[in-house]
């Protein structure tokens, strides 16, 4: 017999938690759903365009009544629960349906606070909370002229706005001298009040209501000050309160809200509760990321896998109404520990302001210009220290190191037929009716359905953007805490900090010791964790060729077609007419149809088949040149450009430079590729100040430089420091590429990684302690007597492998 | 069957096409024609977890039992019914 669930409350919380519980354990309860509403459960998020008329019920229903069905899910809609019973585990409701459950989930939501004015239940009084409220103030916009609102906050001002557009003459009656006071400062309200003046809205600040005028039908509102406005509709938006009627009624303790622990569980183990009716560790919530952040840890434990925990939400705010861009975040006040930086432009509508404390952002308020809400988000809640970017922080991240995709940078200004996604030709039009039409909420869902940002990611701000415009203040982060992949939770600190610790040195060891959920894990964490454990044991650990991508596992880059292309060694970017000739004959020889060079000072045969490899690497063996790692997360290559070796204007000898680094550094495995460049002047001819690491010579010996990348997104290096000698290069090189080995996260390149941790942290690493540098050096060169054989030559001449360049079978 | 290595595929050529075999980590063997439903890229050379592949050239993830694309992603590719008798494996080339 299965066991019994139900759920009282129908909403997103409540629904939620199902649709995660069915994902993970869709056989394990008979499942019963109340909901007082006579819907499925609809989009609450998006009643605001419905209001406005933008949207209709049937575009904001997140699941209809066929889905309860296909599910077999009971569903009671428009039935009130008015008892539970928990020594019988029953409950009633209002027209005698009684059901008993094995566990109960409470998702009740919250009720809005109604002032206790004379004339508060008159007709024509209304809440913004559901359909039914939307429905009267659609008709109220028909018959009548004159809205009030009371409530300058989020809710009143989208209420407002959406009454404006139905064409009614609308007063926002606000207590506070300026509006959305939780989360705006003095400057952004103000900028706020003047933009939604322009757009019609009247105001009344500091407004006590005193008393709502009319004898059956609301006719108009009265102010402490005596002061009358005439209204045919009034709506409270004051706030909202957590319904905690049915749960103090059957004596679960209740605070402001349902008292829940970190597992979702109320004072009863057997009732759970999530969404805006709980309260946890002294915090209630009213937005639906951490609501459902909450279903995810519910059902992990209705599920019994025990687990996951809820450890509270940091949140952030943006105002859906359109054409306003709104963001905040945190304690964006401050006090007299903290510091402001601020831009205000008012003719072009744009204000930020950011409190930093002790270099650390505390709270963000912007207006106007909002893409890098989220990454300032991200740093405040990753308590990030700022200081080495602090100058440029308010420019955002588009403006870091460099200039930055060229892309748009403003949603908003975008019309649904332009490109967001240029890699997988998404348009803004697409991503908004996968947000509307499939319920999307948070950037990973949009990624799954649409591909948009999936590929090189850097539309994300702008698909972040969409989404925060679509669906507007409740829109639902990425988590702080990014576990390596679906297998897991745990992130890739803390599985590379335990391989170390416990010395684990295979894949099967850490997925049983860390506890994976699928046993041999997935395409994303099987290559991590074979680069983890082979940078950490070097020598010890075993290559597991199984969890490589196929470019590693076969030494060449697959093409669009199945076949691959073949790049060898070009020592520093020098090559000579033997080698020339070899790659000719190879190419002549193999048939192969394109030979191109690369950007990277190489030649690229491109095109050739799979069981062709081995022979084509065995020519190439044969002329003395071994496997250029162009399909690695591995050192790609060194450029150079011809210094003082020929150059008039070099200064050192740039070509030797290159070459020694790259016999140094070929054959390590890195995070992600690794790129290099040495030139001999400041004239930078081989590009230098884009690279992972680039060295420019100057007369007095060479500069090193770090972190750099000319892909997507533009960043050009960081300065590292200034050093004499070739062997201190080598030094210096080793050492920051060991430490970029030991500590970035699989598939995150130097330029990220380097804005993660912070170019203070790298140079006290690396430049500052003597002793850390020469040990991290000694750890690199250690590891590359285990990296550096060639592994053409494994497979061409030793034979290595040789299943993969061979067909089972050919049956023709 | 031990010509294909665990959690590995290799590829048999039909006049029909290439057809991928793959073996999982419990040593079931699954054929599949060796190509995504997405853009025909070879399954034979991708990452095999569980009862799934994922295609090296864009990461759709394809189920090995019934050739469908695990959603949001859609699509189908042929399954050859596959048997396995004293460590040999009989593969049925008339598509299923």
């Amino acid at each position: 017999m299965k066991e019994k669930l139900i759920l009282i409350g129908n909403g997103m919380a409540g629904v939620r938690t199902l649709e995660e519980l069915l994902k993970i354990a869709p056989d394990k309860y008979d499942i019963t759903v109340f909901g007082a509403e006579p819907f499925g459960n609809y989009n609450r998020i998006l009643l605001s365009p419905v209001l406005s008329g933008e949207k209709t019920i049937d575009d904001i229903m997140l699941n209809d009544l066929p889905w309860y069905e296909e599910n077999n899910i009971t569903l009671h809609a428009g039935k009130w629960v008015t008892e539970i019973n928990r020594a019988r585990r029953t409950v009633r409701t209002a027209d005698g349906i009684e059901e008993n459950y094995d566990r109960l989930l409470l998702a009740t939501g919250s009720n809005p606070i109604i002032l206790p004015v004379p004339g508060k239940d008159l007709e024509g009084v209304v809440s913004f909370r559901d359909i039914h409220d939307v429905d009267a103030m659609l008709a109220a916009s028909k018959s009548g002229r004159h809205a009030v609102v009371i409530g300058g906050g989020l809710l009143g001002l989208e209420a407002a706005n959406g009454l404006r557009q139905q064409g009614m003459e609308v007063t926002v009656v606000h207590l506070m001298d300026t509006l959305m006071e939780r989360q705006l400062d003095r400057p952004a309200a103000g900028l706020l009040k003047s933009a939604l003046e322009a757009r019609g809205l009247n105001f009344l600040m500091e407004a006590r209501t005193e008393a709502i005028l009319g004898e059956e039908r609301v006719k108009g509102v009265r102010f402490n000050d005596g002061l009358e406005v005439p209204a045919d509709l009034v709506v409270m938006a004051v706030g909202i309160r957590p319904n905690t009627a049915l749960a103090e009624q059957a004596g679960l303790y209740c605070e402001r809200g349902v008292l829940v622990n970190d597992t979702m569980q109320t004072y009863d183990p057997r009732i759970y509760a999530v969404g805006e009716c709980v309260q946890h560790r002294g915090a209630t919530y009213g937005l639906v990321a951490p609501l459902f952040e909450m279903a995810k840890v519910c059902a992990n434990h209705l599920a019994h896998l025990g687990y996951a925990r809820y450890e509270g939400s940091v949140i952030s705010t943006k105002l859906k109404v359109t054409g306003i861009d709104l963001f905040s975040a945190g304690d964006f006040h401050g006090d007299e520990t903290t510091e402001d930086i601020v831009i205000k432009d008012a003719a072009q509508g744009i204000y930020k302001k950011l409190v930093l404390k002790d270099n650390r952002i505390q709270g963000a308020v912007l207006y106007g210009d909002t893409i890098d809400g989220s990454w300032y988000f991200q740093l405040m809640r990753e308590g990030t220290n700022v200081s080495d970017f602090r100058d440029q922080l308010l420019f955002g991240q588009g403006h870091l190191g460099d200039s930055g995709h060229s892309g748009q940078n403003a949603a908003s200004a975008m019309s649904d037929d332009m490109e967001v996604c240029g890699c997988n030709g998404v348009c803004k039009g697409d991503v908004v009716n996968a947000i509307t039409q499939k319920g999307l909420f948070t950037l990973e869902d949009v990624r799954a359905h649409t591909k948009a940002s999936s590929s090189c990611g850097s539309c994300t701000g702008l698909v972040e953007q969409i989404l925060m415009s679509t669906l507007g203040n409740d829109y639902s982060e990425t988590p702080a805490r990014k576990p390596l992949c679906k297998c897991t939770d745990y992130t890739h600190e803390e599985v590379r900090h335990t391989i170390r610790e416990h010395h684990l040195t295979s894949i099967p060891d850490v997925m049983a010791y860390m506890e994976w959920r699928n046993s041999d894990g997935c395409h994303v964490c099987r290559p991590a964790l074979n680069y983890y454990l082979i940078s950490t044991w070097p020598g010890e650990a075993r290559d597991d060729y199984q969890s490589r991508f196929i470019n590693e596992r076969v030494h060449a880059n697959i093409q669009k077609d199945g076949t691959y292309s073949v790049v060898p060694r070009m020592w520093g970017g020098l090559t000579n007419p033997a080698e020339l000739r070899a790659i000719a004959d190879v190419a002549e020889k193999y048939a192969i149809p394109t030979v191109k060079v690369t950007g990277g000072q190489r030649i690229d045969l491109l095109g050739v088949k799979k069981e062709d490899l081995p022979a084509v690497w065995s020519d190439l063996n044969k002329a003395g040149m071994v496997s250029g790692h162009a399909y690695g997360k591995s050192l790609r290559t060194v450029k150079t450009c011809v210094g003082s070796e020929w150059c008039r204007f070099g200064t050192q000898a740039s070509m030797g430079m290159g070459v020694q680094l790259e016999k140094m550094a070929w054959g390590s495995w890195t995070p992600h590729k690794f790129k290099m460049a040495v030139s001999g002047c400041p004239r930078n001819c081989a590009e230098a100040t884009i690279k992972d690491f680039g060295v420019v010579a100057v007369d007095s010996g060479w500069e090193l430089h770090v972190g750099g990348n000319g892909g997507v997104k533009v960043r050009a290096t960081d300065l590292l420091c200034k050093v004499k000698t070739e062997e201190e290069v080598k030094e210096y090189c080793g050492a920051f590429l060991q430490l970029y080995r030991e500590e970035g996260h699989y598939l995150e390149r130097t330029a990220p990684w380097i804005e993660r941790v912070g170019l203070s942290y790298v140079k006290e690493k690396v430049v500052e302690d003597e002793e850390s540098r020469k040990a991290l050096y000694a750890r690199f060169l250690e590891s590359q007597k285990f990296a550096q054989q060639d592994p053409w030559a494994e497979r061409a001449a030793e034979q290595v492998d040789r299943h993969e360049f061979e067909p089972l079978k050919e049956v023709v | 069957m031990e010509d294909i290595p665990r959690l590995g595929a290799r590829v048999v050529r039909t006049e029909a096409g290439d057809v991928a075999v793959f073996r999982t980590a419990g040593d079931e063997i699954f054929a599949l024609r060796d190509q995504c439903p997405h853009k025909k890229g070879p399954l034979s050379q991708g990452i095999i977890h569980g009862k799934r592949v994922t295609c090296p050239l864009h990461n759709w993830v394809i189920e090995l039992e019934n050739g469908q694309a695990v959603a949001p992603d859609e699509g189908c590719t042929g399954v050859y019914p596959v048997k396995i008798e004293a460590g040999k494996v009989l593969l049925g080339l008339k598509q299923a």
